[in-house]
């Protein structure tokens, strides 16, 4: 165990500094143009370089470095110091990308990765259905291929950034007759084609970030298919993979609790600092715990992860684990604001942000932890994961008469 | 950076484990439970072969000179045996001597220590007192050329067995008592965790010998106490959790194994996700006690308080997956649940623990 990066990557940490330091913010003749031209001129740097899109081939406008967690982890902490624009974040480069390079056609991999890490082309995710939610593979949106094109009819729900995205990745029935989990294709959809309607929906924050998409008589063309038709399933779990695999947020966790600690240093109990206060520092002392649990248990599946091996049951852990401290954070913030819980949600744009803004924000904290929690796998879906897989108890009955997975 | 372990911190826990699934099954460990002996002579010599005794000690006084952390996996295995014994009390009272002892002391008791041949323990709270090392109230007087120690400690650790005592007196300091010498009154208390049983002490003007750098050595072996209460914990909880995996995988009730219920399921999993993290809190806390000195102290109150109080928790979770068994005396649950609370009682509290991670933090 040795905490300190070797001589090799504190070299690496002082050029990605030096890097930083030369180039952003942008000044001179790279300080011209709109903020996004100037991330685009920046990011296309930073990939010559290769900082950015570490993992995509050359061929897909990637820099295709080997893998190494560590350069990753200096490379993220370098540049969040700087502030600088790295990897594309949102569900098109964390889950389709990684899917098309492995299920995708050439041309649909030089086609839509490029735009994709570059930050051009945005994406939303057309799973979940209104009758369709941890079921998944009971969904109903059907796809028929009538004269070379693909006729789409059905609704999706939840779809976040559904109303900015250029392209949905879409799984829709196109075996009718087949089992539940052979009849799914994975397909991509133009947002722009006539007959898709997108309706927000409002959450209780008061922000619409997600959505309802309604698809009626959509036409797609016969090639916008990953992987075989019927095979929508498979391709779709990798996707799922791919997002498991996205490093845990347990810097967030960090991140939020030095927030909640300042608040408690802010706010007042029984005419004193609430800091002060013998309960307010067992339950941060408590609460402390878990954080650097997290944390640790990340810089352990790190190692794990550079050394070849597999994290086991503590890699399924990271996003209850994460939720759970949200919900405790969200807790303990309501306890210390006073009266001032009395006050509606911060009408922030896309409210997970990593630390509130003002005493307003963490009522919206407050109620974002509820929506982070079911996003992306249900709490309960996630003890599902960890009962099964992890500690290898038998699975649910009706999954189990079905067969799937 | 590296956060893991190395090559042979892996095989030394896996040492530890193939020899205690070997010489320490579970018809032993319930026969020592309900025996009149907290100590079973075999199993502590096999330990002091296996080189247990001596990890910490320095290798020209026969030990291997490594870390806490390697102690601590250790102390992580023996948790999960609910193996029992002085080891706590041996290993802290060695790593008092060898941070606080004179040469001489050093000489005469370390590789006696490592290798078995003597028992230590160590003596810290007082009745009406606490572990923190300015509530100890024991007194040495000088008596001729040399020292008396009067005062009475309780919940000492295999005091019965033990052949020599380093002992917490007044003003901080530490204290050699050799249990040959006169003024020693020993006296089993009925403690709740049988495989580590405790003793009052009473010393009545027991020849004493003062530990030079026992001032400075005293907060850090409480330190290391606490590291080693969390690994023992997380040995304890984790094996808490396979227990109750293995019953709810058995137990038939509606014509199924009781795992195959949700609630039961994920109760199993809040379990498995309460205690798993916490490893490489542990891992942490024992790497920052001899690589990170500014956190130290910190980590070590942090990681006693949130793993003995995953251990308590868990414990108490796995009596419930077994349902009216888990009640019985006969079901080793009650084992790993009594040692929880040897765990989380031991040294203080996690609510003392956290007021002084609270106060370290400067909040």
């Amino acid at each position: 165990m040795d905490l300190r990066y070797s001589r090799e990557y504190e070299e690496y940490r002082r050029e990605v500094r030096e890097f930083l330091k030369g180039h952003w913010p942008p000044s001179g003749e790279a300080a011209q143009g709109s903020q996004a031209e100037q991330a685009a001129r920046f990011r296309a740097l930073a990939i010559q370089r290769g900082y950015v899109a570490r993992s995509i081939p050359a061929a897909y406008g990637g820099s295709e470095q080997p893998p190494d967690v560590l350069k990753a982890v200096i490379i993220a902490e370098e540049f969040g110091r700087a502030r600088a624009p790295a990897d594309v974040r949102g569900i098109g480069a964390s889950m389709l990308v990684p899917t098309l390079l492995e299920h995708g056609r050439e041309d649909q991999k030089l086609r839509f990765i490029p735009p994709t890490i570059r930050g051009e082309m945005q994406w939303c995710q057309g799973y979940s259905e209104p009758g369709s939610g941890s079921d998944l593979a009971s969904l109903k949106t059907r796809a028929e291929l009538i004269d070379g094109e693909w006729v789409v009819n059905g609704q999706k729900i939840w779809t976040s950034g559904a109303q900015i995205a250029h392209y949905m990745f879409c799984l829709c029935r196109t075996e009718p007759g087949a089992p539940k989990h052979a009849g799914i294709s994975y397909l991509l959809i133009d947002m722009k084609s006539p007959g898709v309607e997108v309706r927000p929906l409002r959450q209780m924050t008061g922000t619409a970030d997600f959505n309802e998409v309604f698809l009626t008589n959509v036409r797609i063309p016969a090639d916008h298919i990953v992987g075989k038709r019927g095979e929508g399933w498979t391709v779709s779990r990798s996707t799922l993979k791919h997002e498991r695999n996205m490093i845990g947020d347990a810097a967030g966790s960090r991140v939020l609790f030095e927030g909640l600690v300042r608040l408690a240093r802010e706010t007042k109990r029984n005419g004193k600092r609430a800091i002060d206060d013998s309960d307010v520092r067992q339950q941060l002392a408590a609460l402390e715990g878990y954080v650097l649990s997290h944390q640790y248990s990340g810089y352990r599946q790190l190692t794990l992860a550079a050394r070849g091996k597999d994290a086991g049951i503590a890699g399924m852990m990271n996003k209850l684990t994460s939720t759970n401290i949200g919900h405790s954070v969200a807790r303990l913030a309501l306890d210390l604001l006073g009266d001032e819980g009395l006050l509606a949600p911060t009408n922030e744009a896309r409210g997970i942000r990593l630390l509130p803004r003002g005493h307003a924000g963490w009522i919206t904290q407050n109620m974002w932890s509820l929506g982070v929690a079911i996003a992306g796998g249900s709490a309960n879906i996630q003890r599902n994961v960890i009962a099964e897989r992890g500690l290898g108890l038998p699975r649910d009955f009706a999954a189990q008469r079905e067969g799937s997975r | 950076m590296n956060f893991g372990l190395s090559e042979e911190q892996e095989l030394l826990q896996d040492t530890v484990r193939r020899f205690l699934e070997e010489h320490w099954p579970a018809k032993k460990l319930r026969a020592l439970f309900d025996g009149p002996s907290g100590h079973d002579a075999d199993l502590w010599r096999g330990m002091a072969e296996l080189g247990l005794l001596g990890l910490t000690v320095e290798e020209k006084a026969g030990g291997a000179g490594l870390e806490l952390l390697d102690l601590a996996l250790v102390a992580e295995v023996l948790g999960s045996f609910a193996a029992p014994g002085p080891f706590l009390g041996h290993s802290l009272a060695t790593l008092a001597l060898s941070w606080g002892g004179s040469e001489a002391q050093k000489d005469r008791w370390l590789p006696r220590l490592a290798s078995g041949e003597a028992l230590a323990t160590f003596a810290l709270l007082e009745a009406g007192g606490g572990w923190d090392p300015a509530e100890w109230g024991a007194r040495l007087l000088s008596a001729g050329t040399g020292l008396r120690l009067s005062g009475q400690k309780i919940h000492v650790p295999a005091a019965e067995i033990a052949d020599v005592f380093v002992v917490g007196v007044a003003g901080g300091g530490l204290a050699l008592v050799e249990r040959a010498g006169e003024g020693l009154c020993i006296e089993a208390i009925e403690g709740v965790d049988q495989t580590r049983r405790v003793c009052r002490v009473a010393f009545e003007g027991a020849t004493a010998d003062l530990l030079p750098g026992g001032n400075e050595a005293a907060p850090r072996v409480r330190d290391a106490g606490l590291v080693l209460l969390a690994a023992d914990a997380f040995g304890g909880a984790s094996r808490c959790v396979e227990l109750a995996v293995e019953y709810a995988k058995n137990r038939v009730q509606f014509g199924v194994t009781i795992g195959h219920f949700q609630a039961v399921k994920h109760q199993l999993a809040n379990m498995a996700v309460e205690i798993e993290p916490a490893r490489s809190l542990y891992w942490y806390a024992a790497h920052a006690f001899d690589h990170l000195p500014a956190e130290s102290q910190r980590h070590a109150a942090l990681a006693k308080a949130h793993l003995t109080d995953r251990f308590m928790q868990i414990a108490r979770d796995t009596v419930e997956v077994h349902g009216g068994i888990g009640f019985t005396w006969e079901c080793d649950v009650q084992i790993w649940y009594k040692r929880a609370m040897f765990d989380r009682a031991f040294l203080g509290t996690p609510a003392v623990h956290r007021e002084r991670a609270a106060r370290l933090a400067g909040w």
